[in-house]
């Protein structure tokens, strides 16, 4: 938090040291640690604030982790473990079930990290105590969270009973619970079809998935699978206009988009499934130039942030990618990292950094900053969203008035990772202005 | 519910005070530690549940009462008394002060008379500010503010842990709180009163009617027909801790004839609070937001601090006012009945909550109640859930004394394990997760749970030993001291 007051009876102790800090123990930290450690950058601490490492793949019991990092195919869970023995093994320090509370020393006026040379402070709080870490680099991979309802507006009663998929999967598959009853699915994406499994697999009886889309933006034998096997059906262009029960759930009324009509629809459980966020907290806090499409902090191709030293990786960067998507940027962010902690970020001034936007009906693009002899961004494309659907989109890229690329691109859907290739970023001129990428 | 005991003790309390608000608890407590016997009765599982929970959270001076009222007297001593036992009870409050912004040259007319209002109800040291002082002080404010007024007393507090720290003090002091029961009827007599619950029947020499929006009704069955409630619904959004450096003042709004505004306030937890709207509803239940309510908030907002439209919300709810027709609280002692009314509280039971405690009894005392006359006693020490202050995971002291407040379970708000595992077993523990978030914080945060609900389900449910599911519905006194 940016008001965080500094730890009361923790001075005296000097700062532990570590090369390089990770924060989160997902797949793009714990993917980082290991890359760093096979690149000899020296130590690595890796913090998390769960109790066992892993981040979101540990509660999503489903297959089809894995393909694009590991190449195999692993179920959520076991890609987890895999990555946790992997960085435990490379040497990495996993300090688990500890939360990093603040950053120290912090040097600018509004409580923001200072830009000048030397390592980075930061507070680990744990059952252990109040530590501060200071580190040469840190490597934010705190990923992205579903908004719930109430970020979301959704109005009316305030029973319980309302959840998001991260709450549902947690309480079904960590802790076990049982959730008897009618349960209605906000959302149509990927992670929408898992709720539904993980209700289905919890003993609820799902009634529909609605989006407010025209149709669902997961695979198709998702859609299909939904309705042969578990005879769910997805209802398009409906929202969600207001929640009702008091002390229990009712139900939900909906609306449908075109038609304006309303119903009631009887239910126990609402899941509100994706509508990610990233966890930025603790890149804003550190006063890290923002990105206003992703909401993370923003990025250059070798995923440093507007803090020399400072990195971030994985979904805190593109919310939400899959799990190997976002262990690939961190393993990208590993070797970026061990550039900068040999080379440094160049001679001073800094380099120059020309941000990338994107103009709707496009959302977002990741990595967003491009700098002068920069690397190519993780696996040599960005990513984008679109919030439209087109079987054939021409991307164009832009800077002032001069195009630098047209790119097609097939199958777009919203939701859906949107990839641009890097061959046109030689043709910016550094000393221009903001690259832009469109629609055609 | 339990089949408690048609009676319920040998001799009759001699005060049950019927509603377990902020209002309720405060007459309680101011009760329980003059040693006479109550018994605090309540529908609800837990004390502070209605208006007392949902409202904005502001520690009122009072300057914009009107002068001679009760109300105007009552808030001023309230104001004074709360503050200072919201000291002792370690009852997060900040003294950020209120900003009465005038963003039209109408509203802007209006400043001098409030300013002349708030010296006549003794709030002095108010004092009016232009424009480029305003920015100064209030930098990510809107354009188009034309000044302001200066309430530097306003305060900001938090709601919950107030009636928990006068319940828990009550309950130390020998009250017992008799929760999930409500009242069906009072069968008034010369010697006794019997009031008549869902799970028995409570006798006592005098009634204390504390029962905000239900006020009506309990007067209504001791034979009074003065007043009527209208709620009036207010509904309220909570935007991300990461919104709080756009503000520092409360930023109140300039009442006109035409629109009474809304207020944006930081919160004593580190939010910042939008709202209220202000809506006449039939049912003295119904606090559900509204797609238009909260559209209206957001575009008052937006214009207020346009910086809130880039932020998270966390968190939206609706509370109810107790209205009445009349302007003024509806106190009064009637001897001959051995009945108290405190009713028509409105919206501003927090702030004067021990003034109108304080009133009341000294009321009853005059009207024959007996009182010991014992010294004011130290208020019980809460557990502190604000910002401002050292919260457990920031004490290394204290985490190396118990690690359990090093171990964070509610990553948004920081709550630990330790916390939660005290609220568990406190003197007042909480009958469901909602109770819980009152006194620990846990699952207010912007996550709303995604990261630890399963997780404190689960301390919740391994706390609930299963007599707990059959215990009486009226709580003895607390077995050990809370301070």
């Amino acid at each position: 938090m940016t008001g965080d007051l500094p730890p009361r009876a923790s001075g005296g102790s000097s700062p532990r040291a570590s090369t390089v800090l990770i924060v989160g123990a997902g797949p793009a930290g714990l993917a980082a640690a290991v890359e760093l450690r096979r690149l000899g950058a020296g130590t690595v601490l890796v913090a998390d604030r769960d109790d066992e490492a892993g981040g979101i793949p540990r509660h999503s019991e489903h297959t089809g982790f894995g393909a694009r990092d590991l190449r195999r195919v692993l179920t959520g869970p076991a890609y987890a473990r895999r990555y946790a023995a992997a960085a435990a093994a490379a040497g990495a320090d996993l300090r688990l079930g500890t939360t990093v509370s603040g950053w120290d020393g912090a040097g600018t006026p509004d409580g923001g990290l200072a830009r000048g040379d030397g390592p980075h402070r930061v507070r680990l709080t744990s059952s252990a105590g109040i530590e501060t870490v200071a580190a040469r680099a840190v490597l934010l991979a705190t990923g992205c969270r579903e908004r719930p309802r109430t970020a979301r507006l959704v109005p009316g009663d305030r029973p319980p009973g309302v959840m998001t998929t991260g709450e549902l999967q947690r309480r079904v598959y960590l802790a076990g619970q049982r959730l008897p009853g009618r349960a209605l699915v906000v959302g149509a994406e990927h992670v929408s079809f898992s709720a539904m499994v993980t209700l289905a697999h919890a003993g609820a009886e799902v009634i529909a998935l609605v989006t407010d889309r025209s149709r669902h933006t997961s695979y198709a034998g998702f859609g299909l699978a939904a309705s042969w096997r578990w005879h769910v059906p997805v209802w398009p262009s409906t929202v969600v206009r207001r929640l009702a029960g008091r002390g229990r759930l009712e139900g939900a009324e909906l609306a449908h988009l075109r038609t304006g009509a309303t119903r009631f629809v009887p239910c126990d459980l609402v899941v509100f499934t994706g509508d990610w966020i990233p966890d930025h907290e603790l890149a804003r806090a550190g006063g890290l130039a923002m990105d206003p499409g992703t909401r993370g902090p923003a990025v250059d191709t070798a995923l440093e942030t507007s803090v020399p030293g400072v990195f971030a990786a994985g979904n805190l960067v593109h919310a939400a990618e899959t799990a190997d998507i976002a262990a690939l940027g961190g393993r990208h962010a590993a070797r970026g990292i061990a550039a900068f902690l040999r080379d440094g970020d160049g001679p001073a001034p800094g380099p120059v950094r020309l941000p990338v936007t994107v103009e709707p009906p496009l959302l977002w693009i990741a990595p967003n900053v491009l700098r002068a002899g920069g690397p190519a961004p993780p696996g040599g494309r960005f990513v984008l969203r679109s919030d439209v659907f087109a079987r054939l989109a021409r991307l164009e890229v832009w800077q002032d008035g001069r195009r630098l690329a047209t790119v097609a691109s097939y199958g777009m859907k919203p939701d859906r990772p949107v990839r641009l290739g890097a061959s046109w970023t030689g043709r910016a001129d550094p000393g221009g202005g903001p690259v832009t990428v469109r629609l055609a | 519910m339990t089949g408690a005991a048609e009676t319920g003790e040998p001799r009759p309390a001699d005060v049950a005070v019927i509603g377990a608000g902020v209002v309720g608890t405060a007459i309680t407590r101011a009760l329980a530690v003059r040693d006479v016997s109550c018994v605090l009765i309540d529908a609800a599982n837990d004390v502070g549940t209605g208006t007392s929970k949902a409202n904005t959270a502001i520690l009122h001076t009072g300057f914009d009462t009107v002068p001679g009222s009760l109300e105007s007297r009552l808030l001023r001593r309230g104001y004074e008394l709360l503050g200072e036992y919201a000291r002792g009870a370690g009852i997060p409050v900040e003294r950020t002060g209120a900003l009465l912004v005038a963003w039209t040259p109408e509203q802007a007319a209006e400043l001098p008379a409030i300013e002349d209002k708030a010296r006549r109800n003794g709030v002095t040291d108010v004092y009016p500010i232009g424009a480029d002082e305003l920015y100064r002080r209030e930098p990510a404010l809107g354009p188009g503010a034309l000044g302001a007024l200066v309430i530097p007393g306003e305060s900001i507090i938090c709601p919950w842990t107030t009636p928990l720290a006068y319940a828990t003090q009550a309950l130390a002091a020998g009250a017992r709180l008799r929760l999930r029961s409500r009242v069906t009827g009072i069968r008034a007599r010369a010697m006794e009163h019997q009031v008549v619950t869902d799970t028995g029947v409570v006798r006592c020499r005098w009634v204390v009617n504390a029962a905000g929006l239900h006020s009506d009704a309990v007067d209504a069955m001791m034979g009074g027909d003065r007043f009527t409630i209208c709620p009036r619904r207010g509904e309220l959004i909570v935007f991300d801790k990461l919104a709080r450096p756009l503000l520092s003042s409360i930023l109140l709004p300039v009442p006109t004839a035409r629109t009474k505004g809304v207020l944006v306030a930081p919160t004593v937890y580190g939010n910042v609070l939008l709202g209220p709207t202000a809506e006449d509803v039939p049912d003295p239940a119904d606090v559900a937001t509204t797609a238009a309510g909260l559209a209206s908030l957001l575009d008052a907002g937006h214009r207020i601090l346009p910086g809130l439209a880039a932020e998270e919300v966390t968190a939206t709810y609706a509370g109810l006012r107790a209205a009445t027709a009349d302007r003024d609280y509806q106190i009064w002692v009637d001897g001959s009945r051995r009945y108290a009314c405190v009713a028509g509280i409105r919206s501003t039971g927090l702030s004067a909550s021990l003034g109108i405690a304080e009133y009341v009894t000294g009321l009853l005392a005059d009207a024959g109640l007996r009182l010991a006359g014992r010294a004011e006693p130290d208020p019980p020490v809460m557990p502190y859930i604000g910002q401002a202050g050292i919260r457990p995971y920031q004490d290394a002291a204290r985490i190396a004394a118990d690690p359990e407040y090093g171990a964070i379970v509610c990553h948004c708000e920081r709550v630990t394990r330790g916390e939660i595992r005290d609220a568990l077993a406190g003197p007042l523990p909480p009958a469901d997760i909602d109770a819980l978030r009152r006194r620990t914080r846990v699952l207010n945060g912007r996550c709303q749970g995604f990261y630890c609900a399963a997780t404190v389900a689960q301390l919740f449910a391994g706390s609930r030993l299963p007599a707990y599911a059959a215990a009486p519905a009226e709580q003895s006194p607390a077995a050990e001291s809370p301070a």
